[in-house]
């Protein structure tokens, strides 16, 4: 089983943890990358739903919504983690949870460090591992096989 | 382009992400995986040599036919993808807070 190491990031913002933690939530239309959306109409709005199991969706221009996740834990001013829930083939799964949690860290009067970390991608792995359990056919072994090298070699290049 | 790279700019295309849906489900040749789509036949094959480039799907020869399947390889680009997507983010919430700031 391979193990895929968690994003981690952060950025300093000339703001306090109040105002840094409301422009990441209620604010997260305004920083919402727009061309990464995946529904099928582009995206009117994105929503964080601001309480724990709140919704984290995008309204799409055509009257649809899309979900991203949900919300884990909702505690301002300090830290919020968020459920990914889009799949490898770019669905959204209730049954899929990947978890981004983000703290909001004062380092001085009006300067906020946020933090950012996205876990347990191993879990793309696991789905991985389902995809590949589901092929069959004539050349299911000679693939496995194939996939095995493959993947024993490649493991260095996906840990970096 | 680094792998990830790659696999980033692949998944960036609705044609494609449908492709890797498909053939999520099972491997499929060409054809069948070209069928319904509202893109031609050739169009498809396109798309799938950019998903093979990035190493998100293989092809198997099957007797006559090219048999794609999802390369499960490609999946940790999926972490790249994300890697790239919350550095993106961050820049663009960093903007949103400075923006904020200078009202």
């Amino acid at each position: 089983m391979t193990s895929i190491a968690p994003i981690r990031k952060q950025v300093v913002v000339d703001a306090t943890p109040e105002k840094a933690f409301k422009v990441f939530t209620d604010g997260v239309d305004r920083w919402w990358p727009r061309e990464h959306h995946i529904g099928t109409s582009p995206l009117k709005r994105a929503i964080i739903e601001p309480r724990e199991g709140g919704r984290w969706y995008s309204e799409c221009q055509d009257g649809t919504e899309c979900d991203t996740g949900k919300v884990l834990a909702w505690e301002p001013p300090k830290r919020v983690v968020l459920a990914w829930q889009i799949t490898a083939q770019w669905q959204f799964d209730p049954a899929f949870v990947t978890e981004v949690e983000v703290n909001f860290i004062s380092e001085g009067p009006k300067q906020t460090r946020v933090t950012l970390e996205h876990r347990n991608l191993d879990r793309y792995g696991v789905m991985a591992e389902q995809i590949r359990a589901m092929m069959d056919g004539p050349t299911a072994w000679e693939r496995t096989l194939q996939l095995f090298g493959a993947v024993a070699t490649g493991d260095a290049q996906a840990a970096s | 382009m680094t792998n990830a790279a790659h696999a980033f700019s692949a998944l960036g295309d609705p044609t494609r992400r449908k492709l890797l849906e498909r053939l999520s489900r099972r491997p499929m040749p060409v054809g069948k995986l070209a069928h319904g789509l509202p893109v031609s036949r050739p169009a498809v094959s396109q798309h799938l040599k950019v998903l093979k480039h990035a190493g998100l799907v293989t092809e198997v020869r099957e007797g006559t036919r090219h048999v794609f399947h999802i390369d499960p390889r490609g999946l940790a680009a999926m972490r790249g993808w994300l890697d790239k997507f919350w550095d993106q983010s961050l820049t663009a919430f960093q903007k949103a807070v400075q923006e904020e700031n200078d009202l």
